[in-house]
């Protein structure tokens, strides 16, 4: 790919980024409660000490100069203490993040291990009993609310078959030396099968609970667009060379129908990251969505500040990724 | 005798030998019997050449050959047998090692036909990679590769071995016509169809890739059915022509004597579509009407609606009759047309 | 001219509009059309509440505290799905969430649509200054998760019905918005809008009586669909407590209050969630017929 091309969409984000900071400091500055009462509540304080603190936090100035300091320190990667931990914001929600990572990316996986063979099947057996299976199932998985869902979930294995864990992510008793900080792979890498089997153990059902709204969408996309290849002349050629059936379908249609699966697998990762929110809290997952809610609920308002902006920020980005990679797997389409 | 048949074909049996092949559609608006009791033959080394308009069934009657007739169509009744083999009683295994080997195609624009996400070379090697058994153990896919090259070559694509790992839309209208032939004759097919070869291409190229398969051709010693509605085409490529019309073949013979004596009034009518260079001021007539709907057909000939010499005798099913030894019209006036054509010149 | 001749016949035959045959073909999918009726049951329970609610909905009974479902031991058929923690009757908050399920549902969408169409047309029609605006616009509100986005907002405003309605409206309009402005870019290249630009129609007449109408099925579709989504999202927010404020019944609060006894009373966090599953459910299948009745090239 060009890099100038690249660099010029990049370029495009820009404008998009720094209105979606706009937001986000806006938002912040209109939500009620003063930070400043926030952390000293419960304090003996002097209204001379507030004023002080007032000045030293900057939230004496005028709302222009504020917002350049607070981009200035959001480049910096500085969002300021998190009143509530007493700790520098970037390293609570570091702490968090692989957790949501290693959920995202598990549902992910869930959802594509589902949606493409059956997406695939859907199109190869269209209107016969498998497709109309694909298609109720796929209508149930965009119906569920994921957060009632979560809980039938725990329900059905945890309460009733004690099979899974009701919640966590990992039990005490397993202790492994982090690397990656996330849990399946730090076992592995460790040689903790038992680790790995407690830490599948506990991933499974949320990550399940994350990834079913996103296999029904992938399911249909794979559909619909394995449909469109089927019923293109270079699969009519591809019959008539005498290769096997099995690589007409998986290599030659696949190859181009997996294109708009791929994109909407990408973009569809950003709609992963609003639902971690519900289910890491019915699966009390320590990840980032659940120390948002907290966060929201104890007023922690730094902390959900950046954490709306690393949303933001991440699904921006995947979005233009998501871009990047249909330009990529297009061969047709130039940049 | 006025056959002109080449001397090859002169005494063999028919390599395709395809009798009363009825291929529908099963649409919302009825079935469609879209081809309807065709016969023809295929001989060893010649090329055949499919008349028609669009609609006419040429492409379904040699879909029904290569048993890839797309949904909802099927084929009906007949038999299609190729090398004495009926291909309609083929497992689907079967039938995955004829395609390709024994007969091959080529489609309409290569364009289309080419899958875009795969290289060239992908899309010739698995070809010979299926079907090829003489390739060596251990280094199939170098042979392979190589093959593929020398494939390339041969249909005149320059500097192959550096241009075969390209995507197909790097390469121009013409070039992509060309790997596409190779793809298709890569496993040195018995009998090749080609599907309006040059419809999609721009009128220069038209003529280099069909000298092309001719010359392809005679030099493996294939068959080639050459699908097109261009009598032009015919006239220079092939060595006997089938004029279809409204699922129904309504004239065969041997290219020359066609052309120059044609028999049923649709023929005639072609004809009359070609510019001939001795006389480029006589106006081309187009033939009035459309091809009709081919629901419910039957009971009449099927060129009633647009033929000059309608008479209602003509209101029945009409048989192909001998004209001259190998030369079949479907009408019943033939020689009555013959008669007044005479005395008119 | 030959058109004059052929007008008896046309007149003979009931003249069918696109519209009409949309709607035609809705009515014989059998499947849809059960969806819909479901949906529009779902409404006359939402609005008849009062008078189909076997109890108060907030009447508490501690006796009844975690009363099982009729068809358990210890359940009564007055109390059918069972009792909550404060042994409220589940079936008769059921009833009474389901006001607070459509009447965001309804409102968020209606405001968005108006809100996005009128913006959508706008930025399609006018094209320069608005629409780079409009559009810019669309864009950085497209950068936010949508839940992430609510659940800030709801922050920002506090709990309560009208706030959640807003803060879902604030980025919902995007979706009408964007589909208008596509239609408009194409319906302004159009004979229709051509010929009425060439007498000389002013531009708001051009837009909301000539464009408009036109590109109304599929902002209608697209708004269908989007209902569904919201009613999710209501719940998820009423789940996550940012929501519709306790007693008040919503069927994402009581499956969050039902959290809590779920190894011992799994009714009163299943019913709720099954109420909200059917009717999501019957929008989205509703929804997909009405698309393909009224863009049958969809329908694969």
């Amino acid at each position: 790919m060009n890099p100038l091309a690249l660099v010029g969409r990049i370029a495009q984000l820009l404008p998009v980024l720094l209105g979606v900071s706009v937001i986000v400091f806006v938002m912040m500055a209109l939500t009620p409660g003063d930070p400043v009462e926030i952390m000293l509540s419960g304090q003996q304080v002097t209204p001379e000490q507030v004023q002080a603190m007032r000045h030293d936090m900057g939230l004496d100035r005028p709302p222009l100069e504020r917002f350049a300091v607070f981009l200035g320190n959001a480049l910096t990667g500085d969002f300021g203490l998190s009143f509530f931990h007493r700790r520098p914001v970037v390293d609570v929600i570091a702490e968090r993040l692989p957790a949501t990572i290693e959920l995202t990316l598990a549902a992910l996986l869930i959802a594509i291990a589902i949606s493409i063979p059956l997406g695939v099947a859907a199109a190869v057996h269209k209107n016969r009993l498998l497709d109309r299976l694909a298609a109720v199932g796929s209508l149930f998985g965009i119906s569920l609310p994921g957060f009632w869902f979560g809980i039938i979930l725990i329900i059905l294995f945890a309460v009733h078959m004690q099979v899974l864990p009701v919640s966590g992510r990992m039990d005490y008793a397993c202790e492994v030396a982090p690397f990656t900080r996330l849990m399946t792979i730090d076992s592995l890498l460790r040689g903790r099968p038992d680790c790995l089997a407690d830490a599948l153990s506990h991933l499974i059902l949320p990550a399940l609970t994350l990834a079913l709204p996103m296999a029904a969408v992938l399911t249909r996309v794979q559909r619909a667009a394995m449909l469109e290849v089927l019923r293109s002349d270079y699969i009519v050629f591809a019959q008539a060379k005498g290769i096997s059936r099995r690589r007409v379908l998986w290599r030659h249609a696949l190859k181009n129908a997996l294109v708009p699966t791929v994109t909407v697998a990408a973009i569809e990762t950003g709609s992963l990251l609003g639902g971690n929110m519900v289910v890491e809290t019915v699966f009390g997952w320590p990840g980032l969505g659940r120390l948002v809610v907290e966060s929201i609920f104890v007023r922690n308002y730094p902390l959900v500040q950046a954490a709306v902006l690393f949303y933001a920020v991440t699904y921006v980005f995947l979005n233009f990724f998501a871009d990047l990679l249909y330009t990529m797997l297009n061969p047709r389409v130039r940049l | 005798m006025h056959s002109t048949r080449s001397s090859a074909t002169e005494m063999s049996e028919p390599l395709l030998s395809i009798r009363g092949l009825k291929t529908c559609f099963a649409t919302r608006a009825g079935m469609v019997t879209a081809v309807d009791g065709v016969d023809l033959d295929v001989y060893p080394g010649e090329c055949l050449g499919i008349v028609g308009e669009s609609g006419s069934g040429k492409s379904v009657t040699f879909a029904s050959v290569i048993g890839l007739v797309r949904s909802p169509g099927f084929i009906a009744g007949g038999s299609i047998a190729f090398e004495g083999v009926d291909l309609r009683t083929l497992s689907d295994e079967g039938w995955r090692s004829l395609r390709g080997r024994d007969i091959a195609m080529t489609m309409q624009d290569a364009l289309t036909a080419l899958n875009p996400a795969l290289t060239v070379a992908e899309q010739i090697e698995e070809v010979i990679l299926a079907h090829a058994n003489d390739l060596p153990r251990g280094g199939r896919r170098d042979a392979a590769r190589l093959r593929a090259v020398e494939m390339l070559r041969l249909v005149g694509i320059p500097a192959p071995e550096k241009r075969i790992d390209d995507y197909p839309h790097q390469f121009s209208g013409g070039m992509r016509q060309r790997i596409m032939i190779a793809i298709a004759l890569s496993c040195r097919p018995k009998l090749l169809i080609a599907d309006e070869p040059t419809t999609a291409l721009d009128v220069t190229i038209q003529a280099q890739v069909l000298d092309l398969i001719s010359d392809l051709r005679r030099e493996l010693g294939m068959s080639v059915a050459l699908i097109t509605h261009d009598l032009g085409v015919v006239a220079e490529h092939t060595d006997r022509v089938a004029v279809m019309y409204a699922g129904q073949i309504v004239e065969t013979g041997p290219t020359r004597e066609l052309i120059d004596r044609p028999r049923h009034p649709y023929t005639k009518g072609l004809i009359g579509l070609i510019p001939r260079l001795s006389d480029l001021d006589a106006p081309i007539r187009p033939i009035d009407g459309q091809v009709p709907e081919l629901i419910g057909l039957g009971g009449t000939c099927r060129f009633y609606d647009r033929c000059e010499f309608r008479t209602p005798r003509c209101r029945t099913d009409i048989p192909m009759e001998a004209v001259e030894p190998n030369h079949h019209a479907r009408c019943i006036r033939v020689n009555e047309i013959l008669r007044v054509e005479e005395v008119l010149q | 001219m030959s058109t004059a001749l052929e007008a008896p016949a046309v007149a003979i035959e009931r003249i069918e509009t696109p519209t009409w045959q949309s709607i035609r073909r809705f009515a014989a999918d059998g499947f849809s059309m059960t969806a819909a009726v479901v949906v529009v049951l779902f409404v006359l329970m939402a609005a008849l509440a009062p008078w189909l609610a076997p109890h108060d909905p907030y009447e508490s009974d501690l006796l009844r505290r975690l009363q099982p479902p009729a068809w358990m031991e210890g359940g009564e058929w007055s109390y059918f799905l069972g009792c909550d923690a404060l042994g409220r009757d589940i079936l008769s908050r059921i009833i009474y969430g389901s006001r607070v399920s459509i009447t965001i549902g309804v409102a968020v969408v209606l405001i968005a649509t108006v809100v996005g169409t009128v913006l959508g047309l706008a930025a399609g029609y006018m094209r320069g200054w608005v629409d780079i605006a409009i559009s810019r616009v669309i864009d950085i509100l497209l950068g936010f998760p949508y839940l992430i986005f609510a659940i800030a907002l709801m922050a920002m405003m506090g709990p309560g019905l009208e706030n959640i309605i807003l803060a879902l409206v604030y980025k919902e309009w995007v979706v009408p918005a964007r589909v208008v402005r596509g239609e408009v870019l194409a319906a302004r290249e159009m004979e229709y809008v051509e010929a009425a630009r060439a007498v000389g129609a002013p531009r708001f007449h051009i837009m909301f009586r000539e464009i408009l109408p036109n590109i109304l099925s599929p902002v209608i579709v697209v708004s269908t669909i989007r209902m569904a989504h919201v009613i999710i999202l209501e719940a998820s927010l009423s789940f996550l407590g940012l929501g519709v404020q306790p007693p008040t019944a919503s069927w994402g609060s009581m499956v969050a209050d039902g959290r809590a006894f779920i190894l011992d009373a799994w009714w009163v966090c299943t019913f709720p969630g099954i109420a909200i599953l059917l009717l999501v459910l019957s929008i989205n299948v509703a929804s997909q017929g009405l698309r393909d009745a009224f863009d049958p090239k969809f329908s694969d």
